[in-house]
């Protein structure tokens, strides 16, 4: 009998210090994740700080320069209102006229591409699955050499560089089409059957059934339609460069923080940053379960 | 090496179980190549199969058909036509007509010119009237290995549709026998929403695609065999021409004038795979971390924790990329901070000047892009971690195992097997992200003893961004990095068939439907 007891004790015990060690390895995740979330917050709250920053020298001149310190000794306004003064609101125009035509013609491309290889079983369907991945592994910016050389014949390049830019982020978009044709794979097939034994064609099959059933797709591929555009560097690097007026936002932010510039500009790319984070900032983060759905989903079916 | 047996297998000690999947792997390689060329050989041999046969049947239409298919073999479209076939019979006929003339107006010229790149370079010649020399331009090299690309893909685009003309004429012709009806243009136009959809969809991705990834990728290809760069650039200072393999041979020569270049790739090569090793694998298994420290019962605020760590997705990395380069300036924040709280007396180099400090930079990178990097995992690995069926767990830990042993046996193998693909995509993007170390380091400190030569290469610079160093500027050196490109495109091609070839996880795409 006492023994039976000294076990159930003895297993109490066991449960109790579970209990108290599960307590203390919380306690210690809680501390790593506030760490963490200092760590990830730092640079973003600094930079909205410094974008407030407005001293002047005894003499009157702008510290527009970066200084070894983070909040800001007097605050205010000016580098805001400097900002779109600047060329920057040209830049914040072009970024967001190519974004947006780029988000809606990508996603129809991105769509027709990945509804296609989803659906039909064509003869060569395969082989072109096997040659995109194969062109997919060339670096892009391979491409960019001749592009930029037939782009500035048209005269797309420089401070026309906005259809052109348009022109080189849409045209190859027809390669990203995995996370959404996985998308398509996992509705069920009988649907479509179904449909073309009442008589529906193709296109009916595609417009009435499937689309309606796609939305979280299509909010995804419009989501990532917009936002690398909306930060591309590389291209706009190769295509815009030379022209204030066609650059686009992260081209001329760039140029602020070359060597020449940064003394002048420091604050002001501090304002701009922060101008041009918010709207992404804030359609992503409604739009976040779209995000994470395509993401996961893109990374389980490779 | 020698094989067990599973029953033999099992029976191993745990360090001799791993060292035998070790072996296995690279064991295996040799295998996975030989079935890699293997395959080549197939291929190339069926292609030359179906040649002949496209041939022989080319032959026996003509002579098996009537004269109104013989006539098509020279005016395309002329049998649909005849048969009353209106509307495909005059789209193959304008197609012939455009080529005919197009060949006749520029095409052959153009093919002409492909051999020599151009022949008259610019020169001056004497004004008599302005009595002066003017300069005067003559053949334009880029134009011409451009044009000549276009013109041979749209010969290939012809001879295929003139085999698609003969094939609709055989195939009418049988129709017509069996006495049924042949398809009108109103059923060829309603096809194109019905059966032949795919067709209409395909039509403007596949065009962009063409133009814009094919071609351009073709036509550089093509630069590597030539010295096409800002000097000889092909117009407006000198023509280029083709050099054969001699940009290979000083990318890769061992010794001689080439040294340079060879000794940079092979560092710049080395660094990239490093790098991508360590950005792939520490992301990788922090990111897995982090999810499961978030997910773990009991933890508070989980929605927070995840938002905050999304913020770095949300926000273009040009902006955050750029910024936390600036607060590791050595007069930057960071600094600021330190020497503030007495932990350093003098400023931190972060990112370095000479090769003295190329491994502080190095590992800031690493670091940096675990930053970047964590959230994207902490997602995927979230998604993935939530499908792992609970009873998993309960079973292992009424079996008694603890934390470390759930893991190691049940979650790992499970991300592992799952996300195997990923892993293989996101070691190539490593390879070619060009974004982390550009806007970062810009590549820097640079390598003095490369930089003399090959476009200020520095100890951070991977293969693409000194790919892009080398293309800007004065100059430039285009043909140096189109061979560049295709190194590139070689070494990621073959690490992706190694190891696409050894995943367990390959799966079958019919699976999810």
């Amino acid at each position: 009998m006492s023994k039976q007891r000294e076990e159930a004790q003895a297993v109490m015990k066991r449960h109790m210090g579970l209990k108290a060690s599960a307590r203390i390895s919380n306690t210690v995740i809680h501390i790593v994740l506030v760490l963490m979330a200092i760590i990830w917050l730092v640079p973003f709250v600094c930079i909205v700080l410094q974008s407030f920053r407005t001293e002047t020298n005894p003499d009157g001149t702008r510290v527009t320069w970066m200084v070894p310190y983070i909040v800001p000794k007097k605050w205010g306004l000016d580098n805001y209102v400097n900002l779109f003064k600047s060329d920057f609101k040209d830049w914040y125009l072009n970024t967001f006229i190519i974004a947006l035509v780029v988000a809606a013609v990508q996603t129809f491309i991105v769509l027709c591409m990945s509804y296609t290889l989803s659906r039909f079983r064509f003869k060569l369907r395969k082989g072109l699955m096997q040659f995109m991945l194969i062109l997919g592994m060339f670096p892009g910016m391979l491409t960019m050499i001749i592009l930029y050389r037939v782009l500035k014949d048209l005269g797309l390049t420089e401070a026309h560089a906005v259809p052109g830019l348009i022109l080189v982020y849409v045209a190859s978009s027809g390669m990203g089409y995995y996370v959404s044709k996985g998308f398509f794979d996992t509705i069920p097939k009988t649907l479509d059957e179904a449909a073309r034994v009442d008589g529906a064609s193709r296109a009916q099959v595609l417009f009435k059934i499937i689309l309606p059933l796609a939305k979280p797709i299509v909010i995804y591929t419009v989501l990532t339609a917009f936002m690398a555009p909306w930060g591309d560097f590389v291209f706009a690097r190769y295509i815009a460069f030379g022209d204030s007026s066609g650059m686009n936002a992260a081209v001329g932010l760039w140029k602020w923080l070359t060597q020449d510039m940064i003394n002048l500009r420091y604050t002001m790319f501090c304002a701009g940053g922060v101008v041009v984070a918010i709207p992404v900032a804030v359609l992503f983060m409604c739009l976040q379960k779209y995000y994470v759905e395509g993401v996961t989903g893109g990374a389980v079916k490779g | 090496m020698k094989r067990y047996t599973d029953m033999e297998y099992l029976r191993l000690s745990k360090g001799r179980k791993f060292l035998y999947k070790i072996a296995a792997f690279f064991c295996a390689i040799p295998r996975g190549l030989k079935n890699f060329f293997l395959g080549i050989v197939r291929a190339v041999v069926n292609f030359f199969k179906s040649i002949g046969r496209e041939f022989a049947d080319i032959f026996t239409t003509f002579v098996k058909g009537d004269w109104k298919t013989k006539l098509s073999y020279f005016v395309m479209g002329f049998g649909n036509i005849a048969r009353g076939q209106i509307l495909r019979g005059l789209l193959f006929l304008l197609f012939e007509a455009v080529f005919i003339v197009y060949m006749i107006v520029a095409g052959a010229k153009w093919l002409s010119m492909l051999p020599s790149l151009g022949k008259v370079g610019p020169h001056e010649v004497y004004n008599p009237v302005l009595d002066q020399y003017t300069t005067e331009y003559g053949d334009n090299s880029f134009k011409i290995l451009l044009y000549g690309v276009l013109t041979i893909f749209f010969i290939i685009a012809f001879i295929y549709t003139w085999r698609v003309n003969i094939r609709q004429n055989k195939l009418s012709e049988q129709i017509i026998k069996s006495g049924k009806p042949l398809k009108s243009g109103r059923d060829d136009l309603r096809s194109l929403v019905d059966d032949n959809f795919h067709r209409t969809l395909l039509a403007l991705p596949l065009t962009g695609i063409l133009i814009f990834t094919v071609m351009p990728i073709i036509f550089m290809i093509l630069v590597a065999f030539t010295n096409y760069s800002g000097i000889n650039d092909g117009y407006a200072n000198n023509l280029f021409t083709w050099v054969g393999l001699d940009n290979f041979n000083t990318l890769l020569a061992w010794e001689g004038a080439g040294n340079v270049y060879s000794a940079t790739f092979g560092e710049i090569l080395s660094w990239t795979l490093i790098w991508a090793f360590f950005a792939t694998f520490t992301n990788y298994f922090l990111g897995m971390f982090v999810a499961m420290m978030i997910n773990k019962k009991g933890i508070r605020l989980k929605k927070l924790w995840r938002t905050i760590l999304v913020l770095t997705i949300a926000i273009p990395q040009f902006i955050s990329l750029l910024y936390v380069s600036k607060m590791f300036d050595k007069n930057g924040i960071i600094n600021g901070l330190l020497s503030d709280l007495g932990i350093i007396s003098q400023n931190i180099d972060f990112w370095g000047s000479t090769a003295h400090n190329a491994l502080l930079p190095r590992v800031m990178v690493i670091v940096i892009n675990i930053w970047i990097g964590i959230p994207y995992l902490m997602l995927i690995a979230t998604g993935i971690l939530m499908n792992i069926p609970a009873d998993l767990y309960e079973s292992a830990k009424i079996d008694g195992a603890g934390g470390w042993k759930q893991f190691s046996k049940i979650t790992l193998p499970y991300m592992l097997f799952i996300t195997g693909p990923y892993l293989l995509t996101s070691f190539t993007g490593n390879m070619n992200n060009f974004n982390v170390i550009y806007l970062l380091t810009g590549g820097k400190p640079i390598n003095a003893a490369a930089s003399s030569a090959a476009g200020s290469a520095g100890y951070t610079d991977l293969l693409i961004t000194w790919l892009f160093k080398i293309t800007t500027g004065e100059g430039a050196k285009y043909y140096m990095a189109s061979v560049i490109g295709i190194l590139v495109f070689v070494v990621v091609a073959v690490i992706s068939l190694v190891v696409y070839n050894l995943l367990p996880s390959i799966k079958n795409e019919e699976d999810f439907q």
